[in-house]
């Protein structure tokens, strides 16, 4: 075959792959533009009676749109926990030998073999105990036990690509640790940090079913919202559509933000 | 001065640095070894990067084995170029005053000028690291090191990762900064050359052991034992094992030659004859020169010289150091000419130097 049939070929495959990639994600995003009526009175592909009236309702009532605040609150506050708590354990993983570390290198990534249900109940109990239950903190601490063991080990790759006579020679300078860590240290390894708050916010933001059980009113997040809102009436299309197109942006607007760390990390071997 | 006591190195098992005594004066103090001679770890415990399996480490007249780094009069320079990536040229000359002194930003700006000036990097402060030539950023590892004068000042083979014209350039700066030092300056280098012209006192090192100190010429011309002799010379002296008799030296394979003057006093045994390979000739214009027939292995070519590693019936394998270059064929039969008074001799059992030649001998060629 010719070079140019070849191609052609490739790029008709990658458009029939991508068109069944987005087909479902077009069609919800066409879906929530509708009003309910219109969604289950006919078939058609492009809205007929255009309306803003779904995104307006989340908009409007705190029933949904806390359910987005709730949900951004704990995945940040699970993003800055996780990388606090991460930073210093893999520089410790990637700058000391000590009695056992590959070990507990290798139990800490074991953490996120075990399926989320196995800590549910535990984590449940301890929270609804010492009074965390129904708060965004909750959620973000039970993420932890996900997010901390891969940011730790996304960073130490990182990490370990950075010499080591660099931090011998900010000790000669005469840079106290904290100070080396903050301003010699991290602009070093800034594409790790992006691409493990990237993952952690992955994880996060996705997570269903810890969310869901240690929050009930107060702290309840959107995916649980959504889950919720199958009444006497049967399902509200339109409103679902819609909170599920407004979902996919934050998600989006990170990866956008993120791709170039992504491929540097590709290139590290450690994504 | 820095004193070096009973150090000893033990890593997994392997002895890297075997008892090593050793007092460093102010000045410049050259370690010269191979690879593997332990020169490293010898400099990164002396400036207290890494701390000695035993032994210790005395700082006028204070004992600063344990104490970190950090607090610690030290600059260190190290073969492959160590900068922070993320700051300019100047904040990385600047960072070690910062970190340490107390200075006005005009005298900040004018300290680190002066020591850009002092290594040619002037036009490059507002540049980052990696945008420079590998070379420069040596020079602004250098500057970040000259930048205070510290009582230590540690060069690890700053020169052995550049090109052959910057090296003879940074070397002369480098040699002219260090005369003007009031610090304990210790650089090292694998290359016996480089310990000849930087001059001062030269450390020769090998496997973990110190094999010599004294002047770099004298390491040369009267090397105490076959193996500096081997190790402080590029190419490698040839060694020859012969048996001395009465009035002439044997050679292995059976030719008497007569022996010269300044073997004279070597008593009658089995010696180690070594023989520098420049002082190999192929044609022996004046005559008396001891002729040996071999097939050559090899012909290396450097910029200036050739390297001839000749098989020889009577003596083993020998290398000659032609100056030029020559075309040579492998397998081609050769003649080599040996001068008896320009021939080192050691003693078999433990390789201590026994007779050296006359120095003008060595010079005249």
């Amino acid at each position: 075959m010719r070079p140019s049939h070849v191609n052609a070929m490739r790029r008709t495959w990658l458009l029939v792959y991508v068109v069944a990639l987005m087909l479902p994600i077009a069609w919800m995003a066409l879906m929530s533009l509708r009003p309910n009526q219109d969604i289950l009175g006919s078939f058609t592909w492009w809205p007929e009676n255009f309306s803003l009236d779904n995104y307006r309702t989340i908009f409007t009532d705190a029933s949904w749109y806390t359910g987005y605040l709730n949900s951004i609150q704990y995945t940040l506050l699970n993003m800055v926990l996780s990388l606090a708590v991460a930073l210093p354990a893999a520089y410790a993983f990637s700058r000391y030998r000590f009695l056992g570390d590959n070990h507990l290198f290798f139990w800490l990534l074991t953490n996120r073999m075990a399926p989320a249900a196995v800590f549910l109940l535990p984590v449940f109990q301890l929270y609804q105990n010492v009074g965390l239950f129904d708060t965004p903190l909750a959620v973000a601490l039970a993420h932890m036990l996900f997010n901390v063991p891969l940011a730790v080990w996304i960073l130490e790759g990182f990490m370990s690509s950075v010499p080591r006579s660099i931090d011998e020679t900010a000790l000669i300078d005469g840079y106290r640790f904290p100070r080396f860590f903050l301003r010699v240290f991290l602009p070093l390894i800034r594409s790790g940090v992006g691409v493990a708050a990237f993952f952690c916010f992955m994880f996060s933001w996705v997570e269903l079913l810890l969310a869901r059980t240690l929050t009930s009113v107060n702290a309840k997040p959107i995916a649980v919202t959504m889950t919720r809102t199958v009444s006497a009436s049967g399902l509200d299309w339109g409103l679902l559509t819609a909170a599920g197109t407004l979902t996919l942006i934050p998600g989006a607007l990170v990866i956008w933000f993120v791709r170039k760390h992504i491929a540097k990390g590709f290139a590290l071997g450690r994504v | 001065m820095l004193e070096l006591v009973g150090i000893e190195k033990v890593v997994d098992v392997e002895p890297w640095l075997t008892s090593v005594d050793l007092v460093l004066e102010r000045g410049l103090n050259v370690l010269a070894g191979p690879t593997l001679a332990g020169k490293t770890t010898l400099m990164r415990i002396a400036a207290g990067l890494d701390t000695p399996t035993a032994g210790s480490v005395v700082a006028n007249g204070e004992d600063v084995t344990r104490r970190s780094v950090r607090d610690r009069d030290v600059a260190f320079v190290y073969q492959e170029f160590v900068n922070y990536p993320s700051m300019t040229v100047f904040e990385n000359i600047a960072s070690p005053l910062r970190r340490r002194e107390r200075l006005s930003s005009s005298e900040l700006r004018q300290r680190v000028g002066e020591a850009a000036e002092l290594l040619a990097l002037g036009p490059y402060l507002d540049r980052r690291p990696d945008e420079l030539s590998g070379g420069q950023q040596q020079r602004v590892a250098i500057a970040r090191a000259l930048v205070r004068e510290t009582s230590l000042l540690i060069l690890d083979e700053p020169l052995a990762n550049l090109d052959y014209k910057l090296r003879e350039e940074l070397r002369e700066e480098l040699n002219r900064i260090f005369v003007e030092r009031d610090s304990v300056v210790i650089y090292s280098t694998s290359e016996p050359v480089e310990a000849l012209t930087l001059g001062g006192r030269t450390v020769v090192m090998h496997e973990g052991a110190i094999l010599q100190v004294g002047p770099a010429v004298e390491a040369y011309h009267r090397p105490a034992t076959s193996q500096v002799a081997r190790v402080f010379s590029d190419p490698p002296m040839n060694l020859l094992r012969c048996a001395v008799r009465h009035g002439s030296i044997v050679l292995p394979g059976g030719i008497e030659v007569p022996r010269p003057g300044h073997l004279v006093g070597v008593d009658d045994t089995e010696v180690i004859l070594g023989l520098r390979p420049h002082l190999i000739t192929v044609a022996d214009p004046d005559g008396g020169a001891l002729e040996v027939g071999g097939e050559l292995l090899l012909a290396e070519l450097t910029g200036s010289a050739t390297y001839l590693h000749v098989r020889s019936g009577e003596s083993g394998s020998l290398i000659a150091e032609l100056p030029g270059v020559h075309s040579h064929s492998i397998g081609e039969h050769l003649h080599l000419y040996i001068r008896p008074e320009s021939l080192y001799a050691f003693a078999a059992d433990d390789g201590r130097l026994l007779a050296s030649p006359d120095q003008a001998v060595l010079s005249g060629g």
